[in-house]
């Protein structure tokens, strides 16, 4: 994790550089060499500047991830709580907090306006823990839900309306296991309001479904509230806290990072879009799904040399191509001259907006606004095939390496560069994607070129540590050096881009040609 | 491969044949004993009166557990069902109580004709017209009524 830090700390630094001239708008494309310079020359006075003050990057938020176990003290405590301040059992406040949707401060509030209203409602009437819930013995009448006679033992609330005990259970079993509910199931009486309070469920739930039924009876809590949200990652048992609201996600684009190590969006749980904002990203992806038609060719793993038309695969996430029977090498994004790439002539991201005369009719302005989601979507797409290919070759390599630690005499932790460049490439192919559906939304001005600059390095950044990922394996321990630079680089111009990105998102400097919905 | 039917079901179906609700029949078919032709005639003084209107109905396997479930054959322009016949009613989804039964699923949806509600729409486009321009929303329902629901003589 030391480039990390090394990388945390000079945006921090830089930030505190941009404070100082904040008003103006076009620092981004200049200071960026500016810090570059600065970064070579004084990583390590940095490094301790950071550690005096440690300062948040505009896109990064303050989250906590918790365990269950947390949750459930978390619960608890407030339970109890509660529980002293409105003198009913732990049992009772449960229910009323759970029918309260948690909202503390609300429940005390109307319990002690119409403490018999609230509890009504919350189905717990008023004489509910004079008598305790019991299954009755068995006698003869008409369950209304089986049509049977009986005798069968039997079960009822206090709202009187009576069924068997096995179509009670049935009941419970379709409402936890088919419908995931729990804290809020209702008599199954027709138009019955009245909750099943937990004493009643713990009494007719079966063995094999209590497990579920307490799972679900702690999702509802975070469920309920606004600050916590389920890590999205199948079977993550985790949940995460963080206060950035509902209104807020047009100005900043919550990641955070599960302890399972999923990093995900906390206002849609998408994973990391990082630095599209959750209603582009939703617009984007309906696009897509519109279009997909029209757009699926593109995926296709094989193109022709524009050369020799010989047919090349890409079988790595590289986008530099060099044709087997002639040679040439290209961009298998846009099919130009690699040589090119490297240098400013790069102008792979950028979409060239024809002139207003070529467009004059709407069958031609159709066929360039077609063209242009096409650009985008291309570059969107080929990023997320890439990040695949590179998690590929790095498996790959990753077992060639394992082989080589005793002939190269490395270790296994001296090879763990491997795995931070592949981490590395995977992070930054998945904001580099994102930056393509936000792209596609910007109006054109001078901040948009702003923004096609830091995409542009850190895709060429990506392009250079992608492709030493392609050397044969024995060639791979000489480059440690060289790889774990290009590590560090990539790693730096992602922060650079999602800092000042998060920054104008943050001061609502981006002009967009749809509105934030 | 069919289970014995539950006594709920052959209670319910007679129920049905021998206390018929008026406006209102579901005959269960001969070869699958779940699923009725229902028939609902539009409620007298609606924008579907004098209509009659065809509806299938299936009793899933987990049925009362679960709502039966149920669409309009017969094209109707109404804010809470759509194209394919589908119907947004609460007691069909979230409200279904396995104590309600198929008669009175009925006579929810015969009610929903009477009392179309286009705050809660399934159908965006009918439901729109329905807020915007009432009176030729009711006249088009009128028209579908006569057009799709009336039996050709
Ligand atoms: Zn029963
Ligand atoms: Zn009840
Ligand atoms: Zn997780
Ligand atoms: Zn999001
Ligand atoms: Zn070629
Ligand atoms: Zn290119």
């Amino acid at each position: 994790m030391d480039s990390e830090d090394e990388v945390n700390s000079v945006v921090s630094s830089v930030d505190v550089g941009m404070d100082d001239d904040d008003s103006s708008v076009d620092f981004g494309a200049d200071s960026d060499v500016e810090i570059d310079d600065h970064y070579q020359d004084d990583a390590a006075f940095e490094t301790q500047e950071k550690d005096l003050m440690p300062k948040k990057k505009a896109f990064e938020v303050d989250y906590r991830v918790y365990s269950p176990e947390d949750i459930q003290k978390q619960q608890d405590k407030q339970v109890a709580e509660v529980s002293t301040l409105l003198e009913q059992p732990h049992e009772i406040t449960a229910i009323l907090l759970r029918f309260g949707r948690w909202n503390k401060e609300r429940l005390i509030e109307k319990y002690m306006d119409n403490q018999e209203e609230v509890l009504d409602k919350a189905g717990l009437g008023q004489d509910v823990y004079k008598s305790p819930p019991r299954i009755d013995p068995p006698r003869i009448f008409t369950c209304d839900i089986c049509c049977e006679d009986g005798p069968h033992e039997s079960f009822a609330l206090k709202c009187g309306h009576r069924f068997c005990v096995t179509c009670y259970r049935q009941y419970l079993f379709q409402k936890i296991r088919g419908e995931g509910e729990a804290a809020r199931i209702k008599c199954p009486g027709d138009g019955c309001n009245r909750v099943i309070d937990t004493k009643s469920l713990d009494l007719l739930v079966t063995s094999d479904l209590t497990d579920r039924y307490h799972e679900l009876l702690m999702r509802t809590y975070v469920d309920d509230k606004e600050n916590l949200k389920w890590c999205p990652a199948p079977n993550c048992v985790y949940a995460v806290e963080c206060g950035v609201k509902k209104r807020d996600l047009n100005k900043v684009v919550p990641t955070v990072q599960c302890d399972c190590h999923h990093s995900f969006c906390f206002g849609c749980t998408l994973a990391d879009h990082q630095p599209c904002p959750c209603s582009l990203v939703r617009r984007w992806l309906k696009k897509c799904e519109d279009d997909s038609e029209t757009a699926n060719w593109i995926s296709a793993n094989t193109k022709e040399c524009p050369r020799c038309h010989s047919t090349i695969e890409k079988n790595g996430g590289c986008n530099h191509m060099t044709c087997r029977k002639c040679r040439h090498e290209f961009c298998w994004m846009c099919m130009g001259v690699w040589s090119e790439h490297g240098t400013s002539w790069y102008n792979c991201n950028r979409y060239e907006e024809k002139s207003g005369l070529d467009a004059r009719d709407a069958q031609a302005r159709s066929r360039q606004s077609l063209e242009r989601y096409l650009h985008y979507y291309n570059r969107y797409a080929n990023h997320e095939q890439s990040a695949r290919l590179d998690k590929d070759i790095y498996h790959k390599t990753e077992k060639k390496m394992t082989l080589l630690q005793g002939a190269s005499g490395m270790s296994w932790i001296e090879v763990q560069y491997l795995e931070e460049a592949s981490r590395s490439l995977q992070q930054c192919r998945q904001t580099l994607k994102w930056t393509y559906a936000f792209a596609y939304y910007l109006a054109r001005n001078n901040m948009t070129e702003i923004f096609e600059d830091n995409q542009k390095d850190l895709e060429m950044a990506v392009e250079n540590l992608s492709e030493m990922f392609e050397k044969p394996t024995d060639q791979l321990a000489a480059l440690k050096v060289e790889m774990m630079d290009k590590t560090t680089y990539c790693n730096r111009r992602r922060v650079i881009l999602l800092d000042d990105t998060a920054k104008r998102l943050k001061d609502e400097q981006w002009e967009f040609n749809v509105e934030l919905s | 491969m069919a289970a014995p039917l539950p006594k709920r079901i052959i209670k319910e179906t007679e129920r049905l044949q021998n206390e018929p609700v008026p406006g209102i029949s579901a005959l269960p078919h001969d070869d699958n004993a779940r699923y009725f032709d229902v028939m609902v005639e539009g409620p007298g003084g609606s924008c579907y009166e004098g209509g009659v209107f065809n509806l299938e109905l299936f009793l899933p396997d987990d049925y009362p557990m679960t709502a039966p479930k149920i669409r309009f054959l017969t094209r109707i322009y109404h804010p809470n069902i759509d194209r394919l016949g589908r119907i947004c009613l609460d007691v069909l989804k979230n409200n279904w109580s396995p104590a309600l039964q198929i008669r009175t699923i009925l006579l929810s949806i015969q009610a929903l004709l009477g009392a179309p509600n286009p705050e809660d729409p399934l159908n965006e486009a009918v439901a729109k017209q329905w807020k915007e321009n009432q009176a030729e929303a009711i006249k088009t329902a009128r028209e579908w009524t006569a057009l799709y629901a009336t039996a050709k003589k």
